[in-house]
């Protein structure tokens, strides 16, 4: 096991690399010529100014000068600088994290909570009203742009009924809680500040409700069939065999078992929270790395909306390695050859 | 053997959301195919006064310009379903291609296969589209280029592992001690049994194809205004907030049409695996 | 006799759609008794029991009576059937590996069979309790082995682990379902020995559902036989055995080939068991009975016959003379010189992918250097049990699998490790048959296209091609009708001909088998083997036969390899191997061989193995010093595989 853990690490390093490489592939070796994007139209019959703005860029060097440099500058968290905001791209995206990682969390909770029990309610009452509504809730879920589900839900809960506040993380003129988290939330509570809390709160409930959906979707329609393929396993004929209950049958033999798939469908869940991210920020006006990456891509600001693309492959990396030891952990059977590599 | 008896009986896959997902695709692939024959308005035409709300003349009401937002919706199905349709073949040809290889002769040309698909694997896919999609600059064609980037590992992973499996069944071993050269091995008893999977996904797939691009013109990167593109459509209702009727036919359509192909895909697969159960 | 504790009378387990596999069984089976349900896959024997214990698959119906000690178990409630089961009924399954949960250790699950049942027993007690349990089942070091999860046990103390779960509440019967069906025949004699000691020891009674009539000949009380969801025959085991009234158990009994009896024709039973849903209305054993006549157009039912009872209207009837060819032409020396040499062959593999790359893998040797010599028109035996490296060196003498060292030649010239396209012509002299006779086969192509495959070979397509792929058919029994049909239309035994058709397409000389007849049943398997004789008598093919059945390979070989984790350790011709073996690990191989002779497998004494099954691999030295009882200093180095005369050859220092 720890062996397997090892080499996963180990090639950590080289696919970050992989990673990189292809981001500078991206913005540099591309058609799309980045001078036109920093230098405005009519000064780029300026050719001071266009030297000058090549030099500021190290557009001047040479490929493989630049490949150097640019490896150079991420190695010491150096993303370069936006086109749009003027400001290091890693600063504008630290401001932003934890918006964004408040959102996701609260959508994974929904999520994976909704989409576990979800899948096991199918699975059990395999072929009833029952599983026929949840496959249609979890489809419904991954089959629908959630930038037009948060625009509608907007427009219902806070325009037609008034039961919610609109988009932002706050209402208009609030004053955010000071914290040290920059989860609103976190900060409220920290703070005492019950009325800010929930007001923080009622901000969130449509994005991570929305975005949960979506990943509940993926978690459950996985859940139901690793369920149901570990229902039809010969142990689970002799757990019945030695007199045990339906129930028992379900939590202590169907559910561990389960569990070990779910485990992964959860982790690699991730990738979908991020691509619902960036589409539901943006509709909820939230002031995150996804509603970020969007401006940036808009308006071609190719620093940032890479560098973006860069630290979001990186989570995800870590987020699969994370899943990966956390399921050879779980399942005692690898390490022996069985799931390895 | 009792197992698979009890199963075969229920042909499972033939259920009422499978036959529901063929009816909701055949009739925007019909819709696409025969939109110009309808008899709508021009839906790049100014119609009526701008943003009515939906009226028995104007179904789903009019936009900004005074277009007729239900006329915009059949027309946009040509559009997502021509982009997914693209972008899926050309995703299943590339990387099935390369997968396929990869599985076939191992080595060296494996390994480089794989580190580029786990390379392109290791990005967020909305994140990677975006970003190749904003380097490349806006338009149709762009985003569909951004999406076949984002979805050909996808097929080569597969299409290498299915490859690896098939090659260890004994019927292949046998086809090799009857002298059988490598190319008649590799498409005649490998590659026939190896597209079902593939076909299962790529049906999910064209779903999901869908979506991506309506989300990348709806962030501006994929087609550009005056076209009927659902996403784009999305994307000018947000504009006009308080008429909400002219994002929700061209979102409605997109469930509708991505909920069709999900129920379509997961029939196939259960009738794949009642197949592989036999 | 005593008052019956399982009594089942009229059992039917339907499925929808009007398949009834079960179809209306009566069996008892009283304390302190060994009932054997002996019957081929498809008979209904497992469902049989599945269904009495209320555990048949969704979707199925059960019907009739299931009576435990007089309690009524069909349409009782769900809460008193779970009392019952795991308490006073209880059951273990085929494969241990996959019967077992592999995410709990296996003293938990043992201990949940008891907690189940015996919820207010304390902690401590159910713990002693279940130490107790393994070490009763003779399971070694239990304290140690109850915290292991069920991967790291082997095959026979799996099922060992699950005889002790299903005994935990000293159950009234024991219902065990192919128990030994998965385990190599040491270990499964091993296993066998537990059962038999645990009804004497605990007084349970004991149904023991299995395809193997050898297996239960030493054990059972009396016998069942199913055919088609239906008890064909019942009697006690000695009459069954020695004066069969049902022409089925007399053709199931003819078609196993026998350890001790020489090389007579099996009188194998023509046709395959119907398929459910496509019987025909009477005697479902009819269309392939020797004795069938008008009445069986009229289901017959179960009726005294002898001292049993069997369902057929000619069970009073004498058995008709078997037609006894002895095919012994196949079995007079054979000379001149050798068609296939096999020198030192080494076949290793890396375990695992070593994480620093300038560091070698640690390396399996699968074969050990092997050699030995194959003439044309004989049959070289290769037996061993599973993981022995038997099928690794069947594919290195073909170049299937590339040997690490060692020569194989044929007619003289080199062949290891000769590249693809040098291999590829010489190929037509050298075919193979292969165990999985579905997986061999391709799916999607029709059987006339999958037997004129090879022909491509020579460069023949087309008509021509598919002519004499239908020639190849009906050389291996099945009409040219066949050329057309898809492999899943074929029943077992037809897809295994298509198999060998195909291997003879090419006219080859030399046919390597592996293990070509043990996923066949019994009936078929006798059909199976009988058309391999003839073809080698009729072609003068030459075969390297692969099997892990004593009894199978003793049948159809001149001479008999018998080979130990890589290696051979003795090669003798049949008759003399069989009937005095040399070396330590025949001797015990032979002895764990069940015999379908009651009597005399009641009379034997099998050799108690010494080793710990897994684990303990002697490095360097004789490879079976660790298990062997005539072990001595001197087996610290390898034997050689030495002559001890009348060309026998045997890798031991002391042979016996």
């Amino acid at each position: 096991m720890t062996r397997y853990i090892v080499r996963r690490l180990l090639a950590m390093p080289l696919l970050l690399l992989g990673v990189a490489t292809a981001a500078f592939f991206l913005s540099h070796v591309t058609k799309a010529d980045p001078l036109s994007a920093i230098v405005s139209e009519r000064q780029m019959n300026n050719p001071e100014i266009v030297a000058a703005a090549k030099a500021r860029w190290g557009l001047d060097r040479s490929v493989p000068e630049q490949y150097a440099i640019y490896i150079g500058n991420l190695l010491q968290g150096d993303l370069g600088t936006s086109f749009r905001t003027r400001m290091p791209v890693a600063n504008d995206i630290m401001a932003r994290l934890p918006a964004t990682l408040e959102l996701v969390l609260f959508a994974m909770v929904f999520g994976v909570f909704g989409g576990v029990a979800l899948g096991i309610a199918a699975a059990r009452w395999r072929d009833t009203m029952i599983d026929h509504a949840a496959r249609l809730v979890a489809l419904i879920g991954s089959s629908m742009p959630v930038f037009w589900t948060g625009l509608i839900l907007l427009y219902v809960f806070s325009v037609a009924l008034g039961w919610l506040p609109g988009p932002g993380r706050i209402d208009a003129r609030a004053v955010p809680p000071a914290g040290a988290t920059g989860f609103y939330t976190l900060d409220a509570l920290l703070a005492g500040d019950i009325d800010a809390f929930l007001k923080a709160l009622s901000h969130l409930v449509l994005p991570a409700f929305v975005l949960g959906w979506a990943v509940m979707g993926v978690i459950s329609r996985l859940v139901r069939g690793s369920m149901l393929d570990v229902l039809e396993q010969d142990y689970i004929r002799t757990a019945r065999a030695k007199g045990a209950g339906e129930r028992r049958v379900l939590v202590v033999h169907a559910l561990r078992n389960a569990m070990i798939p779910t485990l992964t469908i959860i982790g690699h869940s991730f990738a979908y929270l991020i691509t619902g991210a960036v589409l539901t920020e943006t509709i909820f006006a939230w002031p995150g790395v996804g509603s970020y990456a969007v401006d940036s891509a808009r308006t071609l600001d190719h620093p940032a909306i890479i560098g973006v693309t860069l630290v979001g492959a990186a989570a995800f990396l870590l987020s699969n390695l994370a899943t990966d030891v956390a399921y050879a952990v779980f399942n005692p059977r690898i390490g022996f050859g069985g799931a390895d590599g | 053997m009792a197992e698979a008896l009890a199963r075969a009986r229920r042909p499972s896959w033939l259920t009422v959301p499978v036959a529901l997902g063929v009816v909701v695709v055949a009739f925007w692939i019909v819709a696409a195919l025969t939109a110009p024959l309808w008899g709508l308005d021009e839906p790049l035409k100014m119609v009526a006064r701008r943003l009515q709300p939906p009226s028995a003349e104007h179904w789903l009401g009019t936009d900004a310009l005074g277009r007729d937002v239900f006329s915009r919706t059949i027309h946009g199905a040509r559009i997502s379903l021509a982009i997914a349709a693209v972008v899926v073949l050309a995703a299943v040809a590339i990387g099935a291609g390369l997968g396929a290889l990869a599985g076939f002769f191992g080595g060296w040309w494996d390994a480089a296969v794989m580190r580029l698909v786990d390379v392109t694997l290791a990005f967020p896919p909305v994140l990677l589209a975006m970003a190749v999609a904003a380097t490349l600059g806006p338009g149709l064609e762009n985003a569909a280029v951004a999406l076949v980037a984002v979805w050909w590992p996808v097929y080569a992973r597969l299409m290498r592992a299915q490859v690896l499996e098939v090659k260890t069944r004994e019927h292949v071993e046998a086809a090799i001690a009857g002298g059988a050269t490598r190319s008649r091995l590799l498409f005649k008893h490998i590659l026939s049994l190896c597209w079902t999977p593939i076909q299962v996904n790529a049906t999910m797939d064209v779903g999901q194809v869908i979506l991506l691009a309506a989300a990348l013109s709806f962030i501006g990167l994929g087609a550009s205004p005056p076209t009927p593109e659902w996403g784009a459509m999305i994307s000018e209702g947000a504009t006009q907030f308080y008429s909400w009727w002219i994002a929700f036919g061209p979102g409605f359509a997109i469930l509708t049409l991505v909920l069709g192909f999900n129920f379509l895909g997961d029939g196939l697969r259960d009738l794949m695996d009642e197949r592989s159960s036999r | 006799m005593t008052e019956p504790a399982l009594e089942i009378a009229d059992l039917r387990v339907a499925f929808p759609g009007g398949l009834e596999a079960v179809r209306g069984v009566s069996l008892s089976v009283a304390r302190g008794e060994v009932l054997a349900v002996v019957g081929e896959s498809g008979s209904g024997k497992s469902l049989t029991m599945l269904g009495a214990m209320g555990l048949a698959p969704r979707g199925a119906l059960v019907s009739g009576s299931v009576r435990l000690k007089g309690e009524e178990l069909i349409g009782a409630r769900q809460a008193r059937l779970r009392a019952l089961r795991g308490d006073r009924i209880a059951m273990i399954f085929q494969d241990p590996l996959s019967a077992l949960n592999p995410v709990l250790p296996i003293g938990e699950q043992i201990a949940e069979a008891i907690r189940l049942h015996r919820p207010r027993m304390g902690r401590k007690e159910i713990g002693e309790r279940v130490l107790d349990l393994l070490a009763l089942v003779s399971v070694p070091d239990p304290k140690r082995r109850a915290a292991q999860h069920p991967h790291e046990f082997s095959g026979g103390m799996r099922q060992r682990a699950m005889i002790a779960m299903a005994i935990a509440n000293d159950p009234d019967i024991l219902i065990a379902d192919e128990p030994t069906t998965a385990l190599d025949v040491t270990v499964q004699a091993q296993v066998m020995e537990v059962l038999a000691r645990l009804r004497e020891r605990l007084g349970l009674g004991l149904v023991l559902v299995t395809h193997d009539l050898g297996v239960v000949a030493g054990v059972a009380d009396r016998v069942a036989v199913m055919y088609a969801g239906k008890v064909a025959e019942e009697a006690a085991v000695d009459p069954l055995f020695a004066d069969p009234r049902h022409p089925y158990s007399r053709g199931l009994l003819g078609s196993v080939p026998r350890i001790a009896g020489g090389a007579t024709r099996l009188t194998a039973i023509p046709g395959a068991p119907p398929r459910l849903g496509a019987r025909e209305p009477g005697c479902a054993f009819a269309p392939r009975c020797v004795l069938a006549h008008a009445a069986c157009a009229e289901e017959p039912p179960l009726r005294p016959a002898g001292s049993g009872a069997a369902a057929c209207w000619a069970a009073d009837e004498p058995a008709p003379e078997p037609e006894a060819e002895a095919h012994g032409e196949t079995r007079h020396a054979v000379t001149g010189a050798p068609l296939i040499s096999v020198r030192d062959l080494v076949k290793e593999y890396p375990l695992g992918k070593s994480l620093l790359p300038w560091r070698a893998a640690e390396r399996l040797r699968a074969v050990a250097g092997v050699s030995f010599e194959l003439a044309a028109g004989e049959t070289l035996g290769l037996v061993g049990e599973s993981g022995c490296g038997k099928s690794t060196l069947g594919r290195s003498v073909l170049g299937l699998i590339r040997p690490t060292s060692g020569s194989v030649t044929f007619r003289g010239r080199e062949i290891a490790g000769l590249p693809a396209a040098e291999m590829r012509p010489l190929r037509r002299h050298l075919q193979m048959v292969f165990q999985d006779p579905f997986g061999s086969l391709h799916p999607r192509m029709r059987v006339g296209e999958i037997v004129a495959e090879p022909l491509r070979l020579l460069g023949e397509v087309g008509p021509k091609a598919a002519a004499k792929a239908e020639a190849c058919l009906e050389r291996v029994g099945l009409e040219a009708g066949f050329a057309r049909r898809w492999p899943h239309e074929l029943s077992g035994g037809q897809r295994q001909r298509v198999g060998i058709a195909r291997a003879l397409a090419l006219e080859p000389e030399a046919l390597v088998l592996d293990e070509p007849v043990s996923a066949l049943d019994v009936s078929i398997q006798a059909g199976v083997l009988n058309l391999l004789a003839d073809l080698q008598a009729e072609l003068g093919l030459a075969y390297l036969f692969i099997a892990h059945d004593l009894a199978v390979v003793r049948h159809i070989s001149h001479r008999v390899a018998v080979m130990y984790r890589g290696r051979i350790v003795e090669l003798a011709p049949a008759d003399a191997l069989y009937s005095a073996p040399l070396h330590p690990y025949t001797e015990r191989l032979l002895s764990a061989a069940p015999l379908p002779d009651p009597a005399a497998e009641r009379a034997r004494r099998r050799i108690a193995p010494r080793e710990p099954e897994s684990g303990g691999a002697a490095s360097g030295g004789c490879p079976f010093r660790a298990a062997c009882p005539r072990a001595a200093p001197e087996c610290a180095e390898a034997p050689p595989l030495l002559a001890r005369g009348e060309g026998r050859l045997v890798a031991c220092w002391s042979p016996g």
